[in-house]
């Protein structure tokens, strides 16, 4: 796996509290075998509903930082969620916070998903709608955001940002490797050996 | 010296195998269970790494989000949701793992089944790639809902890469007033902690209330800690679970289960067992409680009005304005009376047998109202079956209601069940997300199931008190 040290590109606006998976993909969406083609369904129900939604502002569509507001991706397990938003070309998501089990499908695809504080996240917003061009820089080793002249803290997980700065986001090939453990530790659990112990 | 660490941490310790470079701990997985929605994709994972299943005795699959609730007839009309069937059938083959297809009669949803069977039990981890899997907590086990990868993960090691909650005690004590269900008590609380609220913790419930409950309730509560941000959630085991697995096609039989339950029993906190964080709630203030919004966390009492704007926070002003301009309702408006469309009784939150029984109750001599189009689904076959031999189905069919095989239907409408346009549902499932029921413009108000049947018989929101037999009020 490719070590994530920082994502640079253009930003999304999408400032909102509690958005959950359904929004990101309606169940619909998930009457599939593969990931492939979720991208293009990616908040497919608030795209009709809203015309100014930013997922259907083309001057947005190159965007591949995602900028939310507190709980982003509540609800569902769904790692649909993560998958149509890296196949509609987002690389990293800032928010204020994040729903557990969205968070930890995000760190083991390698996408970023790091909060900044309520006031920086609306001035990250502003400053995109003014400029979508603006390059934003999402540095994981300093732990910051960078957009023009501004630089403002984020905080991440440890071991997510451990992960993803090694590389090792992709938690199968260490699982794997402790095979022996696991066999060893199923033996001394009180279910796994007919309570005997 | 007692131990004082609360059941979470003993069944954590139990289970984990070494801390990994990235700080978090390989935790071993006493239990898979798969469904087809979350699952292709992780076998093919394992395809393409050339990779087995460690443990398939320790997997089991059933199919449930995409089932037709009337003719499960294959090759089924939706063409992917056959391609979505034939993919986990063949993927269990191919893999040597248990299925429940639609010819077993041990078919359900995913959450009512483990338990049915008797494969859910205490002091287990236990994972499933569906959020609703915290309903397993009710037995004091850790029970955590996963994405596609990690379920390949469980897939290939039994193993899953974890980082450790803390653990809030959520006490509630008092006793319940009549009509107010395990529903209401779970809305409550989500209401009281909001939607986030829960966020980096495992909930312990305990107190009172959930003593006296049944594995039913305690499941119902369990299966919506998710709503309120929590990891799981669980419920201490004592002789209510004990007797409940007892029998059950997979418990421990004879000596093995005398073994099983003394071990169980010894799993739960000690009366000093140590959290990171207490609240208490009084049962006495828990009324029917009815959703209003678009997340879980926003409820009232039935007879409450709906809130003021200028109860929240100007940061949160924004997202309550949201859901009043999505649900067509007013601020201080009240939520009783409101008009329904459709009534749903199932899911994995309340489609069990104690839930139609409760939902029959009301339903009992009475009819459905005009334009109301009311739908009882089982969640499981095995729950059907029993309903069946009852009589319930007879007592809804009399009133008006619909009565349909077993499935996941329309808490989230991956089958034919769906809302039309902006119908309104009062829904006994777990979210009332915006276009959740399958129309994008559709509404869900959460409440019991006893509540669900009352709407449906007056064709708006009620207080199911109103239509308790006066002996049990």
């Amino acid at each position: 796996m490719s070590e994530i040290t920082s994502v640079t590109g253009t930003g999304v606006p999408l400032l909102l509290d509690d958005i959950d998976t359904d929004r990101i993909i309606p169940a619909r969406y998930l009457r599939c075998v593969t990931f492939d083609g979720l991208g293009e369904n990616a908040f497919e129900d608030d795209r009709q509903q809203d015309p100014n939604h930013p997922f259907d502002n083309p001057v947005y569509r190159q965007g591949t930082v995602l900028v939310s507001g507190r709980n982003f991706g509540c609800g569902s397990s769904r790692e649909h969620a993560p998958q149509a938003l890296i196949r509609w070309g987002v690389k990293a998501v800032i928010a204020e916070s994040f729903a557990e089990i969205f968070y930890g499908n995000c760190t083991s695809l390698g996408v970023p998903a790091v909060c900044a504080s309520r006031a920086d996240l609306e001035k990250l917003s502003n400053a995109i709608k003014a400029d979508p061009n603006l390059e934003i820089r999402v540095d994981l080793e300093q732990c910051q955001v960078t957009y023009e002249s501004e630089s403002v803290p984020v905080t991440i997980n440890e071991s997510a940002r451990n992960a993803l700065m090694t590389g090792q986001y992709d938690f199968l090939a260490q699982l794997l490797d402790r095979k022996d453990k696991i066999q060893t530790r199923a033996s001394e659990i009180p279910y796994m050996n007919q309570f005997a112990n | 010296m007692s131990d004082r660490r609360n059941l979470f941490n003993k069944v954590w310790d139990l289970h984990a195998i070494e801390n990994l470079p990235s700080g978090q701990t390989q935790l071993f997985i006493g239990l898979q269970m798969l469904h087809e929605v979350t699952s292709p994709q992780a076998f093919e994972m394992l395809r393409d790494r050339n990779l087995k299943v460690m443990f398939p005795e320790r997997t089991l699959a059933t199919v449930d989000h995409i089932v037709p609730t009337q003719s499960v007839l294959r090759p089924f009309q939706d063409g992917l949701a056959e391609q979505m069937m034939s993919a986990i059938e063949t993927n269990c083959k191919e893999f040597g793992i248990t299925l429940f297809d639609l010819k077993d009669q041990r078919q359900g949803v995913v959450h009512v089944v483990g338990p049915e069977i008797g494969a859910t039990q205490p002091g287990m981890t236990i994972v499933c790639g569906d959020s609703h899997t915290s309903t397993h907590g009710a037995f004091g086990a850790i029970a955590l809902g996963i994405g596609t990868s990690q379920v390949a993960h469980v897939l290939a090691t039994q193993t899953l890469a974890l980082a450790k909650p803390r653990v809030r005690k959520v006490i509630v004590n008092g006793k319940m007033k009549p009509g107010v269900f395990a529903k209401d008590v779970t809305l409550y609380i989500i209401r009281k902690l909001g939607v986030q609220g829960g966020v980096g913790y495992a909930y312990e419930y305990a107190g009172e209330v959930f003593d006296n409950m049944s594995m039913e309730e305690r499941m119902t509560v369990c299966n919506m800690s998710i709503e309120g941000g929590a990891r799981c959630g669980y419920i201490n085991p004592d002789q209510t679970t004990v007797d409940y697995i007892q029998g059950r096609e997979q418990a421990p039989k004879g000596e093995e289960f005398d073994r099983a339950a003394k071990w169980w029993l010894s799993l739960a906190s000690g009366p000093d067992a140590e959290f990171d964080d207490v609240v208490e709630y009084d049962a006495a203030d828990i009324e029917p409680t009815v959703t209003w919004g678009i997340n879980p966390g926003q409820s009232v009492g039935v007879n409450e009005n709906l809130p003021q704007l200028a109860d929240y926070s100007k940061d949160d002003q924004v997202g309550i304005q949201e859901a009043f301009d999505y649900m067509g309702l007013e601020a201080g408006q009240a939520i009783k009376g409101l008009n329904i469309d459709v009534a749903f009784i199932g899911s994995c939150t309340n489609g069990r047998i104690s839930d139609l029984r409760q939902a029959a109750e009301i339903a009992k001599g009475r009819h459905v109202a005009e334009n109301v189009k009311a739908l009882v689904v089982p969640g499981s076959q095995q729950v059907l079956k029993q309903a069946v031999e009852e009589g319930l189905d007879k007592i809804f069919e009399a009133a008006g209601f619909e009565w349909r095989g077993a499935g996941c239907s329309m808490c989230l409408a991956m089958n034919p069940d769906k809302l039309v346009g902006n119908q309104i549902s009062a829904s006994s499932s777990n979210r009332n997300f915006k276009g959740r029921q399958g129309s994008p413009t559709g509404r869900t108000l959460l409440m019991s199931p006893a509540m669900v049947a009352a709407a449906a018989i007056n064709g708006y929101v009620s207080d199911v008190r109103e239509m308790l037999e006066p002996a049990t009020v």
